[in-house]
């Protein structure tokens, strides 16, 4: 019985991607097409492009600057949002202003940037920020206001205030807001990680990518799209299973609720 | 699956406005003005004028940081000129045509498979794995299949929102109250029934929640695709405007992208209230 439910749920995970992926080999095996490349020829070029020194070279520096930051967006956004979300008269004031600094594309604040800070690795973390930052700023401000009010009157009554406040009522309250504003942040991160070395770079993925296009060395082209969807996914693996860690109290809170 | 923010079950909480640090339920209106679009108001001239101000003081170099009155006299001039406009068109139809195939697709794809148990638990682990792929990833296909053509744009328009949009359409669609879902089996509704009566009515909100958060994420990928790949339309004219060293020009642009994103933002919520004018999210902010 179990054994059965084993290899029904693997089927159930593995099928589908097992046949896309069997699909794409067999269509593009005898592939002549100077585009679309047997998977075997783009899986050959994808261990001989990104095993060897070019991880070192390109792959780990496009993710220390975007692990550099997102970290930076996060602290700025959380920091910004905890005081913009408490205090009604400062929201007021700046709402319109950080919806519009939100409206704006992340992407056309490459070029700006670059004004300011060259084509270094400031620019591309910088531009990491500036993308980064709104969601996580805006969605702490909406969970900030939403803390519910009897704990709020509670933590009042008791006497707690000050840092106890922050983190027991404001910032617990406020985290399952502020961790749906650091998943879109991810995202953006990542995107803009790819866009700001593709604009002007002498490293890193983005950068290596374009200019395997550019110089039409197609199977390693695909190895690199490949290796940033791998990546995509791995990074959005490892946010949820941090999520899955630190918002456990949260996810029990809401299951209790739904199923009482 | 599901993220708790960006349910339309969440957003109901948005409408009740007491900051916990204020003392609670501080007159949000006074007279016929509301105070807070004063303030808000305020806060916009604020930043016109730390924008004007800054570069005056020598902070921040004039050459970088244009004061506000020379970005806004570029795009008065920009505003006469017909590459503007067809710019500002071009941007346009990319994303409202990448947004309608988009969605649906996103609809369609996302009621089959939902209302389809097995389709729905063969899909799961796929649809986990393409949708975090970061759609930039296709900027070089697109490029070497159509160039600056419209279609590359379109490429990364639809495959980035078509997520958005079905991962709602999933999450809407299991949301479906047992209770709702078994009396409609008790009158005997068939499967089409069922899904007309009664999963699409619950899975609406979260639609127009998939269909709002694809509206931005396609206004930032045309941008995206215009910026990087040179597909004509605003992105390229601020890439230009860059190179050539026409910084205000490249403020101006910026600023208009920001408009742009502001009014794609008050346009989708717009339709997300119309579309949901009997729902309770709805009708209690009405009445509110």
């Amino acid at each position: 019985m179990t054994v059965v439910a084993v290899v029904r749920r693997t089927l159930l995970v593995l099928g589908l991607p097992v046949v896309l992926f069997a699909l794409w080999w067999f269509a593009t095996a005898d592939s002549t097409d100077f585009y679309f490349p047997p998977l075997a020829t783009i899986l050959e070029s994808f261990g001989k492009v990104w095993t060897g020194e070019r991880l070192l070279s390109d792959v780990v520096p496009s993710l220390l600057r975007l692990t550099a930051g997102y970290l930076l967006a996060v602290v700025v956004g959380v920091g910004l949002g905890l005081v913009v979300g408490m205090r009604r008269t400062v929201r007021d004031y700046l709402e319109p202003v950080l919806e519009l600094f939100r409206a704006i594309p992340p992407p056309v604040l490459v070029p700006v940037i670059m004004l300011f800070a060259g084509i270094g690795d400031t620019m591309k973390v910088l531009v990491i920020v500036s993308g980064c930052m709104w969601p996580i700023l805006l969605n702490t401000v909406e969970g900030v206001r939403a803390v519910d009010e009897v704990l709020s009157d509670t933590c009042r009554s008791y006497g707690i205030t000050g840092t106890a406040r922050l983190r027991h009522l404001v910032l617990r309250g406020a985290s399952p807001q502020i961790v749906t504003g650091m998943r879109q942040a991810l995202s953006i991160g990542i995107i803009l990680m790819v866009i700001s070395e593709m604009f002007a770079a002498s490293n890193g993925l983005g950068f290596t990518i374009v200019q395997f296009q550019r110089s039409f060395a197609i199977p390693e082209m695909w190895s690199g799209v490949l290796l940033l969807g791998v990546l995509g996914f791995l990074l959005s693996l490892l946010f949820r299973f941090a999520e899955n860690r630190a918002m456990a109290w949260y996810h029990g809170l809401r299951r209790a609720q739904r199923n009482p | 699956m599901t993220s708790p923010g960006i349910t339309p079950v969440m957003e109901k909480t948005a409408g009740t406005d007491t900051g916990p640090g204020g003392p609670g339920g501080a007159p949000a209106r006074r007279g016929p003005v509301p105070v807070a679009l004063l303030r808000g108001l305020a806060g916009v001239a604020g930043l016109v004028a730390v924008l004007e101000v800054l570069p005056h003081t020598g902070l921040v170099s004039a050459d970088y940081l244009p004061p506000a009155s020379e970005t806004v006299r570029a795009l008065w001039q920009m505003l006469a000129e017909q590459t503007f406009w067809t710019a500002l068109g071009d941007t346009l139809t990319g994303w409202g045509l990448g947004l309608a195939i988009a969605v649906v697709a996103g609809v369609v794809a996302g009621v089959i498979i939902g209302s389809v148990p097995v389709l729905r638990a063969v899909t799961a682990s796929t649809i986990e794995f393409l949708r975090p792929i970061p759609s930039v990833a296709l900027i070089p296909v697109a490029v070497l299949l159509y160039g600056t053509d419209l279609r590359s744009k379109l490429l990364l328009v639809v495959y980035a929102s078509f997520w958005q949009v079905l991962v709602q359409v999933l999450a809407g669609m299991q949301d479906v109250d047992p209770v709702a879902d078994d009396t409609a089996r008790s009158y005997l509704l068939g499967t089409r029934g069922r899904v007309r009566h009664v999963m699409w009515p619950t899975a609406l909100p979260y639609v127009m929640t998939g269909v709002r958060l694809a509206a931005t994420v396609a206004l930032i990928l045309t941008i995206t695709a215009e910026l990087v790949i040179g597909a004509p339309g605003l992105g390229r004219e601020i890439a230009v405007a860059q190179v050539s060293g026409a910084v205000p020009q490249v403020y101006a642009l910026v600023l208009v992208t920001g408009l742009l994103g502001v009014a794609v933002n008050l346009l989708a919520r717009a339709v997300e209230r119309r579309a949901l004018h009997w729902h309770q999210s709805v009708r209690v902010e009405v009445t509110a």
